[in-house]
């Protein structure tokens, strides 16, 4: 057992943070909210310049062959930044997803433009009234006609399928037990985008298919097998997620204790007052215990254990230790982080959506009980 | 990182399960809630002993293996689960020896180490005073230099374990001039001691829990001094993190958790989403408070004595044992109230008395809230309040 980062996962750490504090200060990250795109193109391209995208990708695509606890180590500074852009859509949810189950003329053909930046992924998954993240929950059809399917209906959810290149489409090609993904080109007129106004600030979008025609080669793995290899991603995005949160709160930890022992009032610092230190120990703690949860299933991640248990139990903790964490932050900082000039909100936003996203506690909860044998 | 453990250890867990399911196959004891600090056994004890486990991680040359803090985690974390009565080498074995391995002379060590690895000396604690809870610094009892000897007056309270105990491991004040936290020393006191008296003290669960213990002109010979006088308080602060560090915190009515999940299964209470989500949640929740206990477990194999990490683990694990004991009794309905002994007690009542007895589990060894300061100030660095 060990429980802290290699020589090298620590210089990683130490060159993202660098390279955020300096390319994503808060001002960036208030631009990219209001802009329409959600990034920049020339921060996405020095991203992929420094390996980012293709970190956890076999070298023989161009990628870092680091693995999945590497990538942790980078998302945790992603999210301690609150990094705007597609890098979670492009690389876990897209890129990881191609490595998995797409053929080796797939991977030639989509991994090397991804990791040199060039391209943009993301996953149709979710749809209007999709809660629980199974395969009878998918009703957008792919129906096949000559060597194409066609697709029909509308995703919802979906994470910068405004600026994607390719959208990875979850659809039903059979009414019962037929899950299929397909490989769609994101610029085909036959898809219509809504980028809705998100709590976040990113860019979540309604993705409509209008008839869309895909080739019968870009289904990516097996026809109608497609839903064990959606649980899979599903699985690294959670903990994925995960990794970000703990960078975010991480961070709200260290400004909260920063301003505790700055801010006077009754002639000393706050955080001299033991309910301020009690709330504070409470953070520390619930901040433990998140990086720590976290880091198992995505140490167990990368060594391909079996952690279905482990990745709920870091999913349903961090959800509500997040929410704990950040109504104290709150508490302590007073009025002063509930404005918009303080830097505060932007964790508070990202902490609401991160819970929300690929399932709560209540719904990890279910799958912990599951496991236990209930 | 790495979350598994080596081939080793897990050999030695089973090694260790196999025995205590023998144990209990052969009828020898019955696993109980809070058998580490309740459950006296000297045979039990005795039979650890001549496994090597006791003082595991201690030197060889007085009785140890010498083995990792992570080894002896895994230990008394199936000790806990088998809910063993372990209560006659428990403090001994934490922390007592523990501070003499640290603090004492060569002469103690070799006195007592041997004698506690072999589970032929049992310890228990004078710390608190009727006076002193929290505030430990403000202790009164009193020890004063006569020839080769100290003479101790004064009063302890809340020992654990000190019916059974053949020893104490006493703080007392030696320089009363000195500002309260110089003035304090650490020594080891014979329990027969002409002088030393003990009277029972019965907790809420109606189990014989803790003794006074009186001091009246108790002589104890100056070898028995642990460590440099009057640096008695500095030490008992190295010994409280490692009496806070361990799995009993979290673990303590772990032999509850297991049944009130069988009860839920075989009742089919199982199959209610409240019940269910419930009893996920608690499962979540032992098993972040198992990785921080291990975390605690790595920063004692760095060498490094674990202070706030340890005040961390112990104030949210006890947390833990807390909510277990309630939701217990929630799943149980009315039949919760029932104690053991009780005809219909579900559990044999272990239900009830862990409810009663988690009151107790946020005090003992640094209150909640003391612990909580600990975290702020020397794990943040927030100022002293």
């Amino acid at each position: 057992m060990k429980l802290t980062l290699t020589e090298e996962q620590e210089m990683l750490k130490r060159t993202a943070r660098d390279f955020l504090a300096d390319k994503c200060p808060k001002t960036f990250v208030k631009q990219m909210e209001e802009g329409e795109t959600g990034y920049s193109r020339e921060l996405w391209q020095e991203m992929a310049e420094l390996g980012w995208m293709g970190l956890a990708f076999p070298e023989k695509y161009g990628g870092g062959d680091m693995n999945f606890l590497d990538l942790a180590v980078l998302l945790e500074e992603m999210g301690r930044a609150c990094l705007p852009g597609p890098f979670f859509s492009t690389v876990i949810l897209g890129g990881l997803l191609i490595l998995d189950v797409g053929s080796e003329e797939q991977k030639q053909e989509y991994l090397p433009k991804l990791i040199r930046g060039e391209k943009i992924f993301t996953l149709a998954l979710t749809e209007p009234g999709y809660r629980n993240y199974d395969a009878s929950s998918v009703t957008v059809e792919a129906t096949p006609d000559d060597g194409n399917y066609i697709i029909n209906g509308t995703k919802l959810f979906v994470p910068d399928a405004h600026i994607a290149d390719y959208l990875l489409c979850v659809a039903r090609t059979r009414p019962e037990n037929g899950i299929t993904i397909f490989l769609a080109n994101a610029k085909n007129p036959r898809i219509n985008y809504t980028i809705l106004k998100t709590i976040a600030g990113d860019k979540l979008c309604e993705v409509v298919f209008d008839q869309l025609p895909v080739p019968r080669a870009n289904i990516l793995g097996q026809l109608d097998q497609g839903w064990s290899a959606v649980q899979k991603i599903i699985e690294r995005a959670v903990v994925g997620k995960c990794c970000e949160m703990v960078g975010n709160i991480q961070r709200v930890l260290e400004m909260t204790v920063d301003y505790a022992k700055e801010r006077k009032q009754f002639d000393r610092p706050i955080g001299s007052f033991q309910v301020i230190q009690h709330y504070c120990a409470d953070m520390a703690t619930d901040v433990a215990g998140a990086r720590f949860s976290t880091y198992q299933a995505a140490w167990m991640l990368s060594e391909g254990l079996p952690c279905t248990k482990e990745v709920a139990i870091a999913k349903a903790w961090i959800g509500e230790a997040s929410q704990r964490v950040i109504a104290l932050a709150h508490q302590i900082h007073g009025a002063i982080g509930v404005t918009i000039e303080h830097d505060l909100h932007f964790h508070t936003r990202r902490a609401k959506a991160a819970e929300l996203a690929f399932g709560d506690a209540n719904f990890y909860r279910e799958v912990v009980a599951k496991e236990m044998g209930l | 990182m790495d979350f598994s453990f080596t081939e080793e250890q897990n050999k030695f867990r089973q090694e260790v399960q196999n025995f205590l399911e023998e144990e209990v196959k052969k009828g020898y004891w019955e696993p109980a809630c809070d058998a580490w600090v309740q459950g006296f056994d000297p045979g039990f004890t005795k039979r650890v002993a001549q496994r090597g486990w006791i003082g595991l991680t201690w030197p060889k040359e007085y009785g140890g293996e010498r083995r990792s803090h992570v080894d002896r985690l895994i230990l008394t974390e199936e000790m806990l689960r088998y809910g063993a009565p372990a209560a006659c080498h428990w403090f001994g074995d934490r922390q007592v020896g523990g501070a003499i391995l640290s603090f004492g002379s060569e002469e103690l060590k070799k006195e007592f180490l041997p004698r506690i690895a072999k589970g032929e000396a049992y310890f228990g604690l004078g710390m608190s005073e009727p006076g002193a809870g929290s505030d430990l610094a403000s202790l009164q009892t009193r020890a004063v230099e006569d020839g080769d000897y100290y003479v101790i007056n004064g009063q302890k309270t809340w020992a654990s374990c000190a019916s059974f105990a053949q020893y104490f491991d006493v703080y007392a004040r030696t320089d009363p001039e000195a500002p309260r936290h110089r003035g304090i020393s650490e020594f080891i006191v014979d329990a027969k001691s002409p002088g030393l008296s003990r009277i029972p003290m019965t907790d809420i669960t109606g189990t014989e829990a803790w003794n006074d213990v009186f001091f009246d002109n108790v002589r104890v010979h100056k070898r028995y001094l642990i460590g440099e006088k009057n640096r008695g308080f500095y030490q008992v602060l190295h010994q409280l993190d490692y009496e806070r560090s361990g799995m009993e915190r979290l673990m303590g009515n772990y032999p509850l958790f297991e049944a009130i999940i069988q009860f839920t299964k075989e009742n089919k209470l199982s199959q209610e989403p409240v019940i269910r989500n419930k009893l996920a949640q608690l499962q979540i929740e032992f098993e972040v408070g198992r990785l921080l206990i291990y975390r605690v477990a790595l920063v004692m194999e760095e060498g490094r004595a674990p202070n706030w990490e340890s005040a961390m683990s112990k104030a949210y694990s006890t947390e833990f044992e807390n909510r277990l004991a309630s939701v217990a009794m929630e799943v149980l309905g009315p039949y919760g109230q029932l104690m053991s002994g009780s005809r219909l007690v579900p559990l044999r009542g272990m239900a009830s008395h862990s409810y009663l007895g988690s009151k107790g589990y946020s005090l003992q060894a640094g209150t909640t809230e003391i612990l909580k300061n600990i975290l702020a100030v020397r794990g943040l660095g927030l100022p002293s309040s």
